[in-house]
């Protein structure tokens, strides 16, 4: 049904809708409206879970990874320090290979201490062995929770919802929540193969030797690159349940002959169309939406840039000392391409800056160069800094 | 599209008063957006909210730069500078203040049309607190017609129950009487 909801309202009512048995998180802003929604529902006795309050968000996760070890469905959501306080439980859950759903609402990281939007937590744990899917507005955050279990449970491997924390946590727009026959259908009880049983007992995270290590790891790698089928085939089946996409791997916009593409992860992508929408005069563009980043799908980016001259891509990260993040990966994924494809690599809109429309005015402007720039962030304003804090690689735009 | 900017201060209701307005339209069918710009909350200090309002679906997730209209729930804040940043041509603010509107006639504003509402004396009257976002909604919708003040009682009823709903019905009553009606609907639809 469609309705008037804040992202995180809709958020909360999905996680209901998927019934966990067991969700426990701590309150970081801006994830906190999520938590304090599901709260709201189990006292008003609309949804039935065990909710344990925690004291950290090291506790949050251990007691989700505990609780989804003996069988149960379970829910946390965190974000920026919260994750970061979470990692090392956040490898565990995946090499355990413990299926499970987290929601980050993602936030800048400290220090310079900051409460607003960017992706650098996510990007912080990309190499935890989550899977990690980003979305660009709510109704797409909405889909893929419920897809998300699915998922999770199909391949054993947790998987990580990242949604732009204020951006899409605390806008209020038409969300379509699904009924709970629908979600019912698509989504039938977790029954953990691995969970622990008295009666069958079973030692979990144990020491392992050098001698299965690599292969552990070999085969937790190559879980991950198996589940691009999975995360294919629920949204597909998904979109034949309730008429909608969430994006799949990657989703293109624009014509399929335009030789300039951008590609990005999560909420800036329909900026990015408004605004496309709105330079007509500018050159015809391509418009990527990278919706899997763990897996990173390699075939489907090859293929929706075959066409592509220049790629830029804008990210909302960076990795200090080398430059971009995601940049790279696609750089690398490019290679050998039947036609080289130029990568441009911005980041934009760190710490909560806002992104213009007029972003994409300037990001054309990068495409003419014979040379792509060496990474910079886009928007920074130089003349804030002195002098000598300008670098001497610094981009001049 | 139009676009409304909504400065109050922490306390007032501000990002309330940009909800009620996206569900009440979201409500009559139109596409809406509706979102603060987060600063450390804290109650007394300025806060800004954003409105979107469409019949297509909106994409763009900026802040709104240009605004159609401005709703101002303290007249303090027009001493601060900006407050007016980016109001369209022919765009139009809508004030809480006691004072009559010739009071604001300034190089600034010379441009815009400014309808004052004493809306924090209203809410007194009505609700018993200096809260005056939703009779500031209510005068919004009678100067522009942009939806009905119905669909705004509705939405008031998705948030709040008992005797605060039925103040506030109240009050949104009493705040569209007051007010010229349609003043503002050239703006709306153009």
């Amino acid at each position: 049904m469609r309705k008037a909801l804040e992202g995180s309202q809709a958020i909360a009512q999905t996680v209901a809708l998927c019934r966990p048995q067991v969700v426990a998180a701590y309150p970081i802003t801006p994830q906190t409206h999520i938590v304090e929604n599901i709260a709201k529902l189990v006292a008003n006795g609309k949804m039935e879970c065990e909710l344990v309050s925690v004291e950290s968000e090291f506790s949050a996760a251990s007691l989700v990874l505990g609780a989804a070890s003996a069988g149960s469905r379970t829910y946390t959501a965190s974000a920026s320090q919260g994750i970061l306080l979470m990692s090392e439980v956040l490898y565990n859950i995946a090499g355990l290979r413990i299926p499970m759903v987290m929601t980050c609402a993602n936030r800048a990281i400290s220090a310079p201490l900051s409460i607003w939007n960017d992706q650098q937590d996510s990007m912080a744990v990309r190499d935890a062995g989550w899977i990690q899917l980003y979305c660009s507005d709510n109704q797409e955050a909405v889909d893929t929770t419920i897809q998300a279990y699915r998922i999770s449970e199909a391949t054993e491997l947790p998987v990580m919802v990242c949604m732009d924390g204020f951006t899409l946590t605390h806008t209020l727009e038409p969300i379509d929540i699904p009924d709970q026959k629908m979600v019912d259908t698509y989504l039938p009880p977790f029954n953990f193969s691995r969970a622990l049983d008295p009666l069958k007992p079973t030692s979990v995270g144990t020491l392992v030797s050098p001698d299965h290590y690599s292969e552990a790891r070999h085969s937790h790698h190559h879980a991950l690159l198996d589940a691009i089928n999975e995360i294919v085939a629920a949204d597909t089946d998904w979109q034949q349940l309730s008429g909608r996409s969430a994006g799949s791997l990657l989703s293109v916009d624009g014509p399929a002959d335009a030789h300039i593409g951008i590609l990005t992860l999560g909420s800036i992508f329909g900026t990015l169309c408004a605004a496309r929408d709105t330079f007509t005069e500018l050159p015809a563009t391509k418009l990527i939406k990278l919706r899997s980043y763990r897996p990173f799908p390699v075939d489907a980016l090859r293929q929706a840039c075959s066409e592509l001259t220049d790629l830029i891509v804008l990210e909302r990260a960076l990795s200090p000392g080398f430059g971009g993040i995601v940049s790279s990966e696609v750089q690398a994924a490019l290679t050998h391409m039947a036609s080289e494809v130029r990568v441009h690599s911005f980041a934009v809109g760190l710490g909560g800056r806002d992104m213009p429309l007029e972003i994409y005015r300037k990001l054309h402007k990068q495409v003419e160069v014979a040379v792509p720039a060496p990474f910079s962030i886009i928007d920074v304003e130089l003349e804030k800094l002195s002098a000598e804090d300008h670098g001497t690689g610094a981009a001049t735009n | 599209m139009i676009e409304v900017r909504i400065h109050g201060r922490g306390g007032q209701g501000n990002v309330v008063a940009a909800y009620l307005l996206a569900t009440s339209a979201i409500n009559e069918g139109w596409h809406a957006q509706a979102f603060p710009a987060f600063g450390a909350e804290r109650r007394g200090a300025p806060v800004v909210a954003f409105v979107r309002l469409n019949h297509e679906p909106i994409r763009r997730r900026c802040q709104v730069a240009s605004p159609d209209f401005l709703i101002i729930q303290d007249d303090a804040l027009m001493n601060v500078p900006g407050i007016t940043e980016g109001l369209k041509s022919g765009g139009s603010i809508l004030l809480n203040t006691s004072k009559s509107s010739e009071a604001y006639a300034s190089e600034d504003i010379v441009h815009s049309s400014l309808v004052t509402l004493p809306a924090t004396q209203l809410a007194l009257q009505y609700l018993g607190r200096p809260v005056p976002n939703t009779a500031l909604l209510s005068a919004f919708l009678q100067l522009t017609d942009l939806l009905p003040v119905s669909s705004l009682t509705d939405s008031l009823k998705e948030r709040f129950k008992g005797e605060v709903l039925e103040k506030n019905i109240a009050l949104i009553e009493a705040a569209s009487k007051t007010i010229p009606a349609n003043l503002w609907k050239q703006t709306a639809n153009a």
